[in-house]
């Protein structure tokens, strides 16, 4: 059963050694584990920019997750667009504002009275929904990886409309940002 | 294959990572609810898409579904353009109100 080590990465060569499925156990394990400890974190933080660190450990770890279920492209995507570009601007935007320490108080009473039932009950019909839910399959390494070719195959033919129109939202999100954050010194100017 | 290599073999139910994401969309909730600066439930929004896209992930895998990666990807767009509206719109906040604590924030008007 012990194949010839590969020189390829460990885990993901076509020859996997017999310690995949054990390799697979550990690495969900420690992800998910980071991925729960990084969301517990951000909510237990009292500064902006701890929970902002929290939010990257928890999308680096989501990414691992991705590779995991064979998503290559979504991996990289993952730590790109949502570790790197959106957390960029979340502590840009902390630094920038000089966002102190949150001062705790203890919010709405709706929030308390409808909020916190409501979360309970979505956790628990989702669990039930999910543990009680047949036929859903398993994942292991043996798996392979959906790459990034199968993937554009589909993404540039069949959904290449929605694909452009993605791009004139980036356009539209990107006017919208300099317009709203620039509407302060224009008022300014104004004024004077 | 032996009963000890078979032990070896085993594979991650899918119900897992279900699970996972159901736990990050709930503590998204819960974030939104209990954090008092805007930046900071603004992330907890993040968040909840993030779990999201976990079991959009996870069924695409169940499937064998590329579409269901493509829509994660749809979705990473949409955040990343919401997150710079969000943002923009964050800083416009704090210039008016020279606050950034939800409760103080309570009017639409700037």
């Amino acid at each position: 059963m012990l194949h010839e080590p590969s020189l390829s990465l460990p885990g993901f060569a076509p020859a996997l050694p017999v310690c995949d499925g054990t390799m697979h156990l550990i690495l969900f394990v420690l992800f998910a584990g980071l991925c729960l400890a990084g969301a517990i974190n951000l909510l237990l933080q009292s500064h902006p920019i701890n929970s902002a660190l929290s939010l990257i450990v928890v999308m680096t770890s989501l990414a691992v997750l991705y590779l995991l279920l064979g998503a290559e492209f979504l991996a990289a995507a993952q730590v790109i667009v949502y570790a790197g570009a959106i957390m960029v601007l979340f502590t840009f935007v902390v630094m920038l504002l000089n966002a102190g320490r949150e001062e705790r108080t203890l919010g709405s009473r709706v929030a308390r009275a409808v909020g916190f039932p409501a979360v309970v009950t979505i956790l628990g019909v989702l669990a039930t929904v999910i543990l009680r839910a047949q036929g859903l399959g398993s994942a292991s390494l043996h798996d392979g990886i959906t790459s990034t070719e199968e993937l554009s195959a589909v993404l540039f033919t069949k959904l290449l409309l929605p694909f452009e129109v993605t791009s004139v939202l980036i356009l539209i999100a990107i006017l919208g940002a300099v317009a709203l954050a620039r509407h302060g010194d224009g008022e300014r100017m104004d004024g004077k | 294959m032996t009963p000890a290599s078979h032990l070896l073999q085993q594979e991650i139910p899918l119900t897992w990572y279900l699970l996972l994401s159901a736990a990050l969309f709930s503590l998204g909730v819960i974030g939104f609810l209990i954090k008092r600066n805007l930046i900071t439930v603004f992330m907890s929004i993040e968040l909840m898409l993030n779990a999201v896209n976990l079991s959009f992930v996870t069924f695409a895998h169940q499937w064998h579904m590329v579409k269901g990666q493509i829509f994660v990807f749809f979705v990473m767009m949409v955040a990343a353009a919401e997150a710079a509206v969000g943002l923009a719109i964050i800083i416009a906040v704090f210039r008016a109100r020279t606050t950034l604590a939800v409760d103080r924030i309570d009017l639409m008007k700037l």
